[in-house]
């Protein structure tokens, strides 16, 4: 349990620093991701006891959402101004999102049969 | 008031002990309610726990940096959660042998579709460019979405909500749309579902079906990693 509790910090570690050093704008957790990712690419498998861990932390992955959720206290001004265009951009663009990659997906698969 | 219990309120408004047990309480009861009400997605835990705190904020008249001094124990595991990412991703990769080039053009262009299409619909409204860049990652799994949000200058909360209402929304019309579109395909399905509406779109999708639900869960991954290095670049041409 530790044991991968440090391969998780320390991966989000090394991608922090990188992404300092490289001054990239990308978020230093998803190139601990990618870390990480290609560690169990070069390994070839998960250690039991890493999945057992991120198993434990991704169940629990939606309550870590709430502190950050609840600061949309300090934008109910700018909610309250732009709803409108602003559920009319989530609702158009989440429907078309679906429509255009579905349906390449399925056209795209059938021709490369 | 009596003197007593006022000055246990002065001691717990000042605790960060209090919002951090409110937090975890909050969310406990609000996926109890989810679970009860079979787990429809309008009832998600995150949408609901975050409105009653709101609430409770609000009528406390508690500043947010107050709350957060609690909440932050809960905020900082986000980070370890989102490298954890790397496992069900890793998992998933058994389905990219199948169709990749389909896949990998499928899942970019629909990964541009979601970031711009929210960009420019919001644009058309008049939205500020800090809102602009807070929703352009609406389609993300959340801690990928809000490091990304952060990263490019926007508003970290803004974008943990409207991710959580685009899963919503990907997760009830999303069934709907593909049936009327006739996209029968269950691969084509599980992406259309993981890539427009992340987590809570594969939540769904695992009711369409095995092969629907990895591509669901691969299509989540590996959106997030498509829009945080397409959306700064996007971004950086948008703002010319």
């Amino acid at each position: 349990m530790l044991e991968s509790l440090a391969v998780l910090l320390l991966c989000q570690l090394l991608g922090e620093l990188f992404v300092l050093y490289l001054e990239l704008p990308v978020p230093g957790p998803v190139v601990g991701m990618i870390i990480l990712f290609i560690g169990l690419m070069i390994r070839g498998n998960i250690p039991d006891e890493l999945s057992i861990t991120a198993n434990g932390l991704l169940e629990q992955l939606s309550l870590l959402f709430v502190p950050a959720g609840v600061g949309v206290l300090t934008h109910l001004t700018l909610l309250g101004e732009h709803w409108l265009p602003l559920s009319a951009s989530l609702i158009v663009s989440t429907l078309l999102t679906l429509a255009i990659t579905g349906l390449l997906m399925q056209h795209l698969a059938k021709e490369e049969k | 008031m009596d003197t007593r219990v006022a000055s246990l309120w002065v001691y717990l408004s000042a605790s960060p002990l209090l919002h951090l047990t409110l937090t975890v309480c909050f969310f406990v009861i609000a996926r109890w309610l989810y679970r009860k009400a079979g787990r429809r997605s309008w009832m998600n835990p995150v949408l609901v726990s975050v409105l009653s705190l709101v609430a409770i904020l609000v009528i406390t008249d508690t500043p947010y940096e107050v709350y957060f001094e609690g909440a932050q124990f809960v905020h900082f595991m986000l980070g370890p959660a989102t490298v954890a990412l790397a496992i069900p991703l890793y998992r998933q990769c058994e389905s990219l042998k199948r169709h990749p080039v389909a896949l990998a053009v499928s899942l970019l262009i629909g990964s541009l579709t979601a970031a711009l299409s929210a960009i420019f619909i919001a644009k058309l409204g008049g939205v500020s460019e800090q809102a602009l860049i807070s929703i352009a990652p609406k389609s993300v799994t959340t801690p990928v979405a809000m490091g990304i949000s952060e990263t490019l200058g926007g508003l970290p909360s803004l974008t943990a909500v409207v991710v959580i209402l685009t899963g919503i929304l990907g997760a009830s019309l999303g069934p709907w749309l593909l049936d009327k579109l006739n996209i029968t395909n269950p691969m084509a399905k599980g992406l259309a579902m993981g890539t427009a509406s992340h987590g809570i779109g594969t939540g769904r999708a695992i009711y369409m079906g095995d092969v629907a639900a990895a591509f669901s869960g691969l299509a989540m991954g590996l959106n997030g990693l498509a829009t945080t290095i397409l959306l700064p670049l996007i971004w950086g041409w948008f703002m010319k």
